[in-house]
């Protein structure tokens, strides 16, 4: 949507407002990270898994360009037309094409981050078209007009009560019902009837198998299915890091994803698309979008290998407590932060910042993807690029005056024990020190390691 | 032209090869394949029942479904009723399909287009059976590919319980658009 960027630390401010909500909301986020933990350890060979994907990730990447052209081959001998999109606004073009050819009016979707990145529903409203989301919590924060807040739960931040005021008013449930199972059976009854009467259906791409043309969609509502089965045509939108040489390597795949996402075996429904039904269309877009220019960044080429399993944002300790809208970006959380730059450094330039680096991300990722390494890089390539906060860029620059000279440094160490002591409200002065916002300080020393050294170091 | 820019860039930007790894075969632990089936598959919100021949099928199925009214069952039913059943594909109540092999480690069942008959009957049923013999359980998702080989469908899905969603308050609710329940027969035989 058109609104003005607000920076990280300002929407976590106003997220931060509700204590409850972002107690819960980190409680239930850690809750989904503890599952995984849990089924991960039923794996012996989970490590191995890893170690595969990733390197499986490695090498599609290093032939990239030979891969799209055998699984574009594959596709088309499979009667599937296939699309290219350099960016955002040509791959909004492309299914708009394909709707209008058809005189397509009714469209559903299922889950794809993709077409979130792409703004695909806001261009279609535009031209007049209504795209329903198919996955429950994607139809929630479509009726309520939000953005996904998650990359796999995309209503994560919004309480089963408020979920029955959108449904109350939209669909005609009864007010204060709020029965997660009620309300799921009414989005159900509601859903069935635009599945049944879609004349488009567009789905995402979890893997795309380079050796077949085939593409894979991992669902646990089966909408992907009902959508793409029930309308006469289909078109899958996939970012061309979506690739996987061979079919025998989604096993290793299939395995990670689910498992790491939401801490279950397997999603009720992994669905492999290669041909369209006699009769009927199927379209895959391919998009670029920004994707080949990290591939050529070394720093940031790793983080094409994400499978979007949204791991590394349920143990985020930043993400849990500042909510997913903070990070203005389709995808939030780090890998959203390491994602967002490439595509506008200046509009995201402050979004590796809202990472503590503490690595629990590069931990939990099913690819080996070293997250927290990029965010500091990111940091760093910001800074030269002259993209940091300029009240950032001068204490930095302080800083770096004050921590080069052991004089100046012990000189400033003395004076800052004296003004903590003596005027304490400044350092904790909530608007002058932003850093203070959110913690105590704890009552400074009296005197500096080295001064203490001087009178006890050789008793 | 955007294809030849894409494919460029990819070619200038990719980096130097990189060996792809020679997948190892993973060997299953648990020796009771039907014991772990049924815990993966119960767990994911679905049921087995273990049948000792194919023709127990009719009578399970009334036993479960009693008040069904509309029920496909593409592996005992007469092929002529189930057409007509077909034509109003969004009142089914109950449809029975065949899988060709299922997963112990997760409970996916695998079928093809073929298995399914029509493309949508596995998902828009209000409930779904599947049936598959015992013989056709694996250990995991390697040994899965390894004996679906080359066959490669114009379409296929593992299904792993029935239709669920967690998206409101992560609270589990079974039947979000697909199937209300999953019912899987494993036939001795």
């Amino acid at each position: 949507m058109n609104t003005p960027t607000i920076p990280h630390p300002e929407a976590a401010a106003t997220f931060l407002k509700n204590k409850e909500r972002v107690q819960w909301h980190d409680e239930t986020l850690w809750f989904v990270r503890h599952k995984r933990d849990k089924i991960v350890q039923e794996i012996p060979e989970w490590e191995q898994l890893r170690e595969l994907a990733s390197q499986i990730k490695d090498h599609t990447l290093s032939r990239l360009d030979e891969y799209l052209q055998e699984f574009e081959a594959a596709a088309i001998s499979n009667g599937v037309t296939v699309h290219w999109a350099a960016d955002a606004a040509e791959h909004n073009r492309i299914v708009h094409g394909i709707m209008q050819k058809h005189g397509a009016q009714k469209i559903v979707k299922s889950k794809s981050m993709l077409t979130e990145e792409c703004h695909l529903n806001e261009y279609l409203e535009a031209q007049g078209i209504e795209v329903v989301d198919t996955d429950l919590g994607e139809r929630i924060v479509q009726l309520n007009k939000e953005l996904p807040s998650h990359i796999v739960l995309p209503a994560i931040h919004i309480k089963k009560e408020e979920v029955g005021e959108i449904f109350h008013q939209h669909l005609g449930t009864p007010k204060g019902a709020s029965d997660p199972l009620y309300l799921a059976l009414a989005a159900r009854a509601h859903l069935r009837e635009k599945f049944l009467a879609a004349d488009i259906a567009i789905t995402g791409v979890n893997f795309a198998v380079a050796e077949t043309g085939a593409i894979v969609v991992c669902t646990n509502e089966g909408n992907a299915d009902l959508g793409a089965h029930l309308a006469k045509v289909h078109i899958a939108c996939m970012g061309i890091e979506k690739l996987i040489p061979r079919t025998e390597h989604l096993s290793i795949f299939l395995r990670l994803l689910a498992r790491n996402a939401t801490g279950q075996n397997i999603t009720a429904y992994s669905s492999h698309f290669r041909k369209p039904v006699p009769g009927s269309e199927m379209h895959i877009v391919i998009v670029d979008n920004g994707r080949t220019t990290q591939l050529g960044r070394e720093a940031f080429r790793n983080s094409l290998k994400c499978i979007r399993c949204g791991a590394c944002l349920n143990t985020c300790p930043v993400y849990r407590r500042s909510g997913g809208h903070s990070y203005h970006n389709a995808t939030a959380g780090p890998i959203g932060a390491i994602l967002a730059p490439n595509l506008d450094m200046r509009k995201n330039a402050d979004l590796p910042f809202a990472s503590t680096l503490c690595g629990s991300c590069t931990d939990v990722c099913p690819v080996k993807i070293d997250i927290h390494n990029q965010l500091y890089q990111w940091r760093q390539v910001l800074t030269q690029e002259g993209y940091m906060p300029a009240a950032k860029t001068a204490s930095m620059k302080i800083m770096a005056g004050v921590l080069s000279s052991p004089a100046r440094y012990s000189f400033a160490g003395k004076w800052a024990r004296r003004f903590l002591r003596w005027f304490p409200s400044l350092a904790l002065n909530k608007k002058l020190n932003p850093w203070a916002r959110q913690r105590e300080l704890p009552e400074p020393p009296k005197e500096s390691f080295r001064e203490w050294y001087k009178k006890n170091g050789n008793k | 032209m955007s294809r030849d820019k894409i494919l460029n860039a990819a070619k200038q930007n990719k980096p130097a090869l990189v060996s792809l790894p020679e997948l190892p075969s993973f060997t299953y632990a648990a020796n009771d394949l039907v014991a772990a089936f049924t815990a993966a598959i119960t767990k994911a919100g679905g049921a087995v029942t273990l049948l000792k021949s194919q023709q127990e099928l009719t009578q399970k199925i009334q036993a479960i479904y009693p008040d069904a009214q509309r029920i496909a069952n593409f592996i005992a039913g007469d092929t002529a009723s189930n057409k007509e059943l077909l034509k109003e594909v969004a009142l089914l109540d109950v449809v029975v399909l065949k899988g060709q092999l299922g997963v112990a480690e997760n409970g996916a069942i695998w079928l093809t287009d073929k298995d399914c008959v029509e493309r949508v009957l596995p998902f828009i049923t209000q409930h779904l059976i599947l049936l598959i013999e015992k013989e056709t359980l694996v250990g995991n998702m390697h040994q899965a590919y390894g004996v679906m080989g080359r066959q490669n469908p114009a379409y296929g899905v593992f299904i792993a319980g029935p239709s669920k969603t967690a998206d409101i308050e992560q609270s589990l609710v079974i039947g979000a658009h697909g199937p209300r329940s999953l019912q899987v027969f494993i036939v001795e035989n």
